[in-house]
């Protein structure tokens, strides 16, 4: 029996009943999980779990030790280089190719196939390919060495110092299709009329693009970009299968650290305070574009 | 290649436009030779470039490993050998076993068909209970999911472990599935519920009137309707859990373990001669599912992330 045939009935929880049964596991899932496991973990990093969660409160200590510890340092500033020229590169390459795609080409459908492919592969699979492509015994290093070039160096797996740029060759190879796909539907949202306005005012064509078409995108501009930022934040699989984080420790990422203390070194409270770290830099780049976005329609 | 889109009408016309002369007719475009040469030529460019990795992949699982030392990645195989194939398949190592990928690629059918079948069965209830039946409250519950879907899971996973290890079932199959469901939800519900409000609200009134429930109109009435998206779902779901990672290794017992998972022990295992070969046949045999997936489906899978990146 539907409750809705008796509207007005004191008993209002019977109201749409079945609706309500059947919207169990979101509501389980929003309030247990997404709400309750964040507000856990976040209340557990106050604490000095080790091997189990313990209820013992330490105040700040998890943070304080994770703010010295090296690896932990490494890890944020390889996100940073990595998720800075990951959205850079990522927005550039992708428009110019989105902004090619769109000259009315031939072959266009071919042509999306091939960049997007990459994006159906796991985070695995491309960083196994790359660690091949860029191994230096048999790699690009050693193919460009055989052509001639003896003293060729290119081997930024096997060099701390750039390895992180590395793993975000592989990492721009897997995503830019995306990318490109998202501006390219961008593109064609734009009016026509625009397009032909600006030629017969004759503004130069890289002009109209910059001035007047990238402006108008904003909205699918900044949609993409949370996109590939909450991606970044998240950059995990990529590194284990590339570098498994090393040399050393040299392209450790925060998502490799929070696995590692919660599930290796049986150190929970570090687990919990880095995963914390984690979900305040994503709040950092959401709050205020969902702010943005819905805050002022949603309220009103 | 800013170059490619800067060749345009000169400023003649704009000149002439500011005479207040209309202009004489659309000017045709040039298919100036030039232009196009530039335009193809750096399109044919970055397609190789993204096309590269796939080829080195296959002509590295088709050689023998002499071959591999002596030659360069990127010539094609002198010899054609199937061999690493079907060692990548059947006997390859990881340090736990020796029967090669097929046990992961088993258990990563076992576990993205179960998931894939009910996270989109449980979020095309939602979907449809928030776009038709939408009872107080719901759009709270809703606001929760989908801004959940920007948590990193690293923050959620402990919690989920002690969930499931209270439920007796962390390390198995169906505690994994469940996972699968959760996480496919936010982005799942939003794309169900965004495609049963467009659909005409007639249909369901209609069907109300003549007496139909909750069950009935979504079995009878908005499933039939809507198989496209549920394509769409399914291809998003299917590649997104196959390729899954994280959730393989955190929430499965070894025995368990998804292909992805299998395939990094296999490769980045440090015992034993690396034969590149077989590490190879291996990474194409991983990525083959959602490959095919993707050159099957074309445009639909270009829907379901465009649906996808809603979520992020």
């Amino acid at each position: 029996m539907t409750g809705q045939a008796h509207t007005g009935r004191p008993s209002k929880l019977l109201r749409n009943l079945s609706s309500k049964i059947a919207s169990i596991p979101m509501m389980l899932t929003a309030v247990v999980i997404f709400l309750g496991g964040t507000v856990w973990t976040v209340v557990y990093s106050f604490t000095n779990s080790k091997l189990l969660p313990r209820a013992k409160f330490v105040g700040l200590d998890q943070y304080e030790r994770l703010w010295d510890a090296p690896r932990w340092i490494v890890s944020i500033q390889n996100l940073a280089i990595y998720g800075i020229f990951t959205l850079i590169f990522s927005l550039v390459i992708g428009f110019l190719l989105a902004a090619l795609m769109d000259q009315k080409i031939r072959f266009e459908n071919t042509f999306r196939t091939i960049f997007l492919y990459p994006f159906a592969l796991s985070f695995i699979v491309t960083g196994l390919v790359w660690q091949w492509i860029l191994n230096p015994e048999f790699g690009v290093q050693s193919v460009v060495r055989s052509l001639g070039w003896e003293s060729f160096t290119f081997d930024p797996l096997y060099n701390s110092d750039i390895v992180i740029y590395g793993v975000l060759i592989a990492g721009l190879w897997q995503g830019t299709g995306l990318v490109m796909c998202l501006l390219l539907a961008g593109l064609r949202g734009i009016d026509e009329d625009i397009w032909k306005a600006a030629r017969v005012d004759g503004i130069p064509m890289w002009k109209t693009y910059l001035f007047i078409v990238i402006p108008m995108m904003r909205p699918v501009f900044i949609t993409t970009l949370v996109i590939i930022a909450s991606g970044i934040v998240k950059v995990y699989d990529l590194v284990v299968a590339q570098t498994s984080g090393g040399p050393g420790i040299s392209s450790e990422v925060p998502a490799k650290y929070v696995y590692d203390y919660m599930f290796q070194a049986q150190n929970l409270g570090q687990g919990f305070a880095a995963s914390t770290m984690m979900l305040v830099t994503v709040a950092i780049i959401i709050v205020p574009w969902a702010y943005l976005e819905f805050g002022g329609r949603k309220r009103g | 290649m800013a170059d490619t889109v800067s060749i345009k009408p000169g400023p003649a016309l704009a000149a002439a436009t500011k005479a207040g002369i209309e202009p004489r007719g659309a000017k045709p475009r040039r298919t100036l030779s030039g232009r196009n040469i530039m335009l193809y030529g750096t399109l044919a460019v970055a397609a190789l470039y993204y096309l590269l990795p796939l080829y080195v992949m296959v002509v590295t699982s088709l050689k023998g490993m002499p071959e591999i030392r002596l030659g360069n990645i990127f010539s094609p195989p002198l010899e054609v050998t199937f061999e690493p194939w079907a060692k990548a398949w059947a006997t390859a190592c990881t340090g736990l076993n020796c029967d090669g990928l097929s046990r992961g690629f088993w258990n990563s059918v076992r576990i993205t068909v179960p998931s894939t079948l009910i996270s989109i069965l449980v979020a095309s209830v939602n979907g449809y209970a928030l776009a038709n039946w939408k009872f107080k409250g719901a759009d709270l519950f809703f606001t929760i999911l989908i801004v959940g879907a920007f948590i990193p899971y690293q923050v959620m996973i402990y919690p989920i472990v002690i969930v499931l290890r209270e439920m007796g079932i962390y390390g198995t199959l169906t505690g994994l599935i469940i996972v699968h469901t959760i996480f496919g939800m936010p982005i799942l519900t939003l794309l169900f519920r965004n495609y049963f409000s467009s659909l005409p609200e007639e249909l369901f009134k209609a069907a109300r009137i003549d007496g139909a429930g909750f069950w009935q109109i979504y079995f009878r009435i908005m499933l039939p309707m809507s198989l496209p998206i549920f394509v769409v779902a399914m291809i998003l779901q299917i590649t997104g859990i196959w390729n899954d990672f994280l959730f393989g290794v955190v929430f499965t017992r070894p025995e368990y373990y998804p292909m992805t998972v299998q395939l990094n022990n296999i490769v980045n295992s440090v015992q034993g001669v690396k034969e590149y070969n077989v590490n190879m046949a291996a990474t194409l045999l991983t990525g083959a599912v959602p490959l095919f997936v993707y050159f099957v489906s074309g445009r639909l899978f270009v829907r379901g992330i465009a649906a996808g990146a809603v979520k992020g």
